[in-house]
């Protein structure tokens, strides 16, 4: 960078005046980062370090740990059934999600990128799910899907048996009660995200469109989707993430049962760790769990490098 | 030549959209109606409007539900992650946008895959690491966690806004020889101070809803936030369901008429870098 400065009067001051510059130009900048990088570091990167070698410890989480080689890794994929299980049913819930709330959200975003009377309130209303706590969404859905008081319950009173189950207390049904509560407060979000994404693809587009005398569905195949494309990927691919992640709606919902049928590796982590205090377990099925979100970032990243347009 | 276009009519969408409001809000009206039930009411009509409202389970959920300890505990939460995470990730946001901070591409690189990492792969750790610094059952102690874990998207959406700011005042006032710090904190959080807005509702309603960190952290009675508290206290109330639907509206309300008031913020910092399940 081409620096001019001032003709000083004397040496000296011209060295004071330089190092002076460059502190406010390396230094400066970086005490600013500083305190939330040390903080961060505090939290997320010392411990996710560390949990790399805990993983290979047998440890209570209190006392000594023991270093045991990777016969955690061996236990959790040989020995103990509920991981592969847990596994098992987090591809389950990726496979919901990533076609369940995806469809409903493109559904209802380009039912309303359409209308412009009350466009506001729908938007509002629909995304109300979103904002709102876990633990009161799973209270609303836990009476819903009661078999005593729900709706399958009122629909058995007025002549239409077989729904008043207790979905989220039968093994069959668990997971996929639970993954409908969670869905109910998710796709509002993510038709928020592909109504903003439509918004940018250029009117004329549908115009020539009309012209041509598309209809609706061929409107939404070769106008609307090609023009959310990078949203729609960008949110496949958080998705199947973040489907590895789930935590909150099962724990709250089931604990991961009736009889392990609705575990995922969240639950699976925070019971090895919290109710077993099996820390050195934990931190090894949490190091696998972040492994998964890695390999689909990695195969994303593969994707793209081989010329898919995502 | 006449080119007449029909437009496809917009009843169908209506229709549709209609139906889907009803999903999203049905369920809440329920637990609405509910809350002015007591238990006979609610087992011979579960899901309707009640015949005569009763408005007695509402004190008694406050009572019963601890709610003036919860809600206080929330709001410092709240508070206490608002402030640090505004001011700590303002100042380094102000750092990437306007100081051209050396090795900026590395720092955004580790925000960025910091902020996807898995919580359950760091959380195991961070509670002993917790421990040992003897700041569990501190809510001090979560709020730095709370910090950590919100600041990335703050500095993503300040470092946006900050530079669409132009840099001829900041250039002026260093010219002054005002210090980074007067610049910093006298003209550019002034002048991007609907991006502190928008950082700062996102932040805090993530704080407000949080479950995971709130549960493994702050495990005394008299420090559960109103989320985990209304958690155990659904466990414990589960067959009074006027009562806990009483609970459930006292805290829906709040947040829904904060994000109608707001709700032009929430939905475009939630949509632009909110991305969290």
């Amino acid at each position: 960078m081409q620096e001019s400065f001032p003709i000083p009067s004397k040496p000296s001051f011209a060295k004071v005046s330089r190092n002076r510059r460059l502190f406010r130009k390396r230094i400066v900048p970086w005490l600013f980062v500083l305190p939330v990088l040390s903080l961060n570091v505090l939290v997320v990167l010392g411990p996710a370090l560390s949990a790399i070698y805990y993983s290979l410890t047998d440890w209570n989480g209190i006392g000594a740990p023991e270093f045991i080689g990777l016969e955690n890794f061996r236990r959790m994929l040989f020995d103990d059934t509920s991981f592969g299980r847990a596994f098992l049913n987090n591809l389950i819930w990726m496979a919901i999600f990533l076609t369940v709330p995806v469809t409903l959200a493109l559904l209802a975003a380009t039912l309303l990128a359409r209308i412009r009377r009350g466009a506001m309130g729908f938007r509002i209303a629909l995304f109300i799910p979103y904002v709102l706590p876990a633990v009161i969404t799973a209270f609303a859905w836990r009476f819903l899907m009661s078999p005593t008081f729900g709706l399958g319950a009122q629909l058995a009173k007025l002549g239409i048996p077989g729904l008043d189950q207790a979905w989220l207390g039968k093994p069959e049904t668990s997971l996929f009660a639970v993954a409908f509560v969670d869905n109910w407060h998710w796709w509002g979000f993510l038709m928020m995200l592909f109504l903003a994404a439509m918004q940018n693809v250029p009117p004329e587009l549908y115009e020539a469109a009309r012209i041509d005398g598309a209809s609706r569905w061929d409107e939404f195949r070769n106008v609307t989707l090609p023009g959310i494309r990078p949203t729609l990927i960008f949110m496949l691919l958080m998705t199947a993430i973040w489907s590895f992640l789930a935590f909150d709606y099962v724990w709250i919902l089931t604990r991961g049962g009736p009889a392990g049928s609705s575990e995922v590796l969240g639950v699976l982590v925070f019971k090895a760790a919290f109710s077993n205090l099996e820390s050195g377990y934990a931190s090894a099925i949490g190091l696998t769990l972040s492994f998964f979100t890695l390999l689909i970032i990695g195969l994303f990243v593969m994707l793209r490098r081989r010329g898919w347009e995502i | 030549m006449l080119k007449r276009q029909r437009q496809p009519s917009l009843i169908p969408n209506y229709v549709i959209l209609i139906a889907l409001v009803v999903f999203a809000l049905g369920p809440l009206m329920v637990v609405g109606f509910n809350s002015l039930k007591d238990s006979n009411q609610i087992g011979s009509n579960p899901l309707g409007p009640p015949a005569n409202p009763r408005w007695e389970n509402f004190p008694r959920a406050w009572q019963v539900g601890n709610f003036s300890t919860t809600t206080r505990n929330s709001l410092i939460l709240v508070a206490g992650t608002v402030v640090g995470v505004l001011s700590l990730g303002g100042l380094a946001a102000y750092s990437l946008a306007k100081l051209g901070l050396p090795g900026s591409n590395a720092l955004t690189l580790y925000l960025l895959v910091g902020s996807s990492l898995p919580i359950q792969l760091f959380l195991v750790p961070l509670f002993v690491l917790w421990r040992n610094l003897d700041l569990i059952n501190n809510l001090f102690g979560l709020i730095i966690i709370y910090i950590a874990l919100n600041s990335p998207f703050a500095i993503f959406l300040l470092r946006s806004y900050m530079l669409q700011l132009p840099s001829d005042f900041d250039d002026a006032a260093r010219v002054d020889g005002a210090s980074e710090l007067q610049i910093f904190w006298r003209i550019v959080v002034p002048l991007s101070w609907p991006g502190f807005l928008t950082a700062g509702l996102v932040v805090a309603l993530s704080v407000w809803n949080e479950f995971l960190m709130a549960t493994v952290f702050l495990t005394k009675q008299e420090l559960f936030t109103v989320v985990t508290s209304y958690y155990n206290f659904t466990t414990r109330f589960s067959r009074d369901w006027g009562l806990t639907s009483a609970a459930a509206v006292m805290m829906i309300l709040p947040i829904v008429a904060l994000f109608l008031l707001l709700q032009r913020r929430f939905i475009e910092g939630l949509t632009q870098g909110g991305l969290k399940g």
